[in-house]
């Protein structure tokens, strides 16, 4: 039981994939701007990663390895394509707010990597429960970007004006460069936090879950000429 | 027609710019932008593969897709077509030119699952392109992720001299930098509306 825990919680604080491992970046930066869509993209994140989790593990020893991602992304995308109908018959304003971000799930890092990482090694179970851990971590994350974005740069909090804050509002933070400042800050508090283990990290090839589609080799070679 | 064309190809470099206020493609900006060759051959791939991709994924859309009511297998098709056009393309560079190879080859497969590209594929069917102002919408984004890509190596080779306090180092003040590189690009918004008018 306390390994499910942990199995659980790692993902929230520990491994978070938005602020330690950095995956996820573009959904991250893109709907933040908002408290309400940053939680309608971490919910309908996690819904995908919840189902392409569950059955890729399911079928973990039926996919043959060599042609495992391509079979990850067909299942993926088709768990996006789910998703998008579903928020698209009951929740339009939703749609709208997320746009073009909403299909580009597909191309999450944080759901083909825990697919690459994890779904395709462990059971079902523990698959299913990484995912909801993994998928609360990003939903936190985007929340806790979201959270300072919304209130400095607009003034509101889900749509509550906040006194003072309303006519005195930042409104470049809601704007492309407050997301790169946002996250910025919050990665640099991360560091602060974890005694600078975090700082080290790398943001080339080696972080990257689609780094076994494009064959490992060309990616050591670039990352021994960035060095 | 003509002012259509390159306001869409203003828009796409300048204003709509996919790194830096789309937020798509933040993978290769922040990993791939060390070095300026290096942003350059990246910069060039992502042109190239953003071209074919909507030269092949717009022709489906509106012949196959949309005459058949199949438009919610948008999605799994686009990324289907893009990721083996991709091996496709690496292949024939590989075998017939070889010197292209060398220099894009190693990016080509590091982009198909760039979420720019499959970005720039989605947004040409949701705005309603024709198939001409796709390739030029295409092109535009394109040039505009090289110019971000080519601005940003500048500025992280200064980076690499300064004297950061320690919790920011490494990708938390790229990030910052990020930040003040895309301030300067709000500067457009607003041009193209008063340019042709």
């Amino acid at each position: 039981m306390m390994n499910k825990r942990q199995n659980f919680l790692k993902g929230i604080v520990k491994e978070n994939p938005v602020l330690i491992l950095v995956l996820g970046t573009c959904p991250t930066l893109a709907v933040s701007t908002s408290v309400t869509s940053a939680l309608g993209m971490g919910a309908a994140a996690t819904i995908v990663l919840l189902c392409s989790n569950i059955v890729i593990s399911a079928l973990r020893r039926v996919i043959p390895d060599k042609v495992r991602i391509p079979c990850y992304i067909v299942l993926i995308a088709g768990f996006v394509t789910m998703v998008q109908m579903l928020v698209k018959a009951f929740a339009p304003a939703l749609d709208d707010a997320l746009g073009i971000y909403l299909p580009l799930i597909v191309v999450n890092c944080i759901i083909l990597g825990r697919a690459e990482m994890f779904a395709s090694k462990n059971k079902v179970i523990d698959s299913a429960v990484d995912a909801l851990g993994m998928g609360v971590g990003f939903t936190l994350a985007l929340l806790l970007m979201a959270t300072i974005r919304e209130i400095l740069g607009n003034g509101t909090w889900m749509g509550m004006e906040i006194p003072v804050l309303a006519d005195n509002n930042i409104s470049i933070m809601t704007m492309a460069p407050g997301g790169f400042l946002v996250f910025g800050i919050l990665m640099a508090v991360v560091n602060k936090l974890t005694g600078g283990k975090g700082s080290k990290k790398s943001f080339g090839c080696a972080g990257c879950p689609s780094a076994e589609l494009c064959g490992k080799a060309s990616c050591e070679d670039k990352d021994k000429e960035a060095q | 027609m003509m002012t259509n064309l390159v306001i869409i190809v203003l828009s796409a470099i300048f204003i709509n710019n996919y790194v830096l206020s789309k937020f798509l493609g933040i993978c290769p900006f922040l990993g791939v932008s060390k070095k300026l060759n290096q942003a350059v051959g990246m910069s060039l791939a992502v042109i190239f593969v953003m071209l074919i991709a909507t030269a092949v994924t717009w022709p489906i859309q509106t012949y196959l897709l949309t005459p058949n009511g199949l438009d919610y297998l948008q999605t799994i098709v686009f990324i289907l077509v893009i990721a083996s056009l991709v091996q496709l393309v690496e292949i024939i560079l590989k075998r017939y030119i070889p010197s292209l190879h060398k220099s894009l080859g190693v990016y080509l497969p590091l982009i198909t699952t760039n979420c720019a590209v499959l970005g720039v594929a989605i947004l040409n069917i949701d705005e309603g392109y024709t198939f001409v102002e796709s390739m030029i919408n295409s092109f535009g984004s394109g040039v505009g992720f090289f110019l971000a890509m080519v601005m940003f190596s500048g500025v992280r080779s200064k980076l690499e001299g300064a004297d950061v306090p320690k919790a920011f180092q490494g990708l938390p003040i790229t990030l910052v930098a990020a930040s003040i590189t895309s301030m300067s690009f709000l500067g457009f918004s607003g041009v193209i509306d008063n340019l042709f008018a």
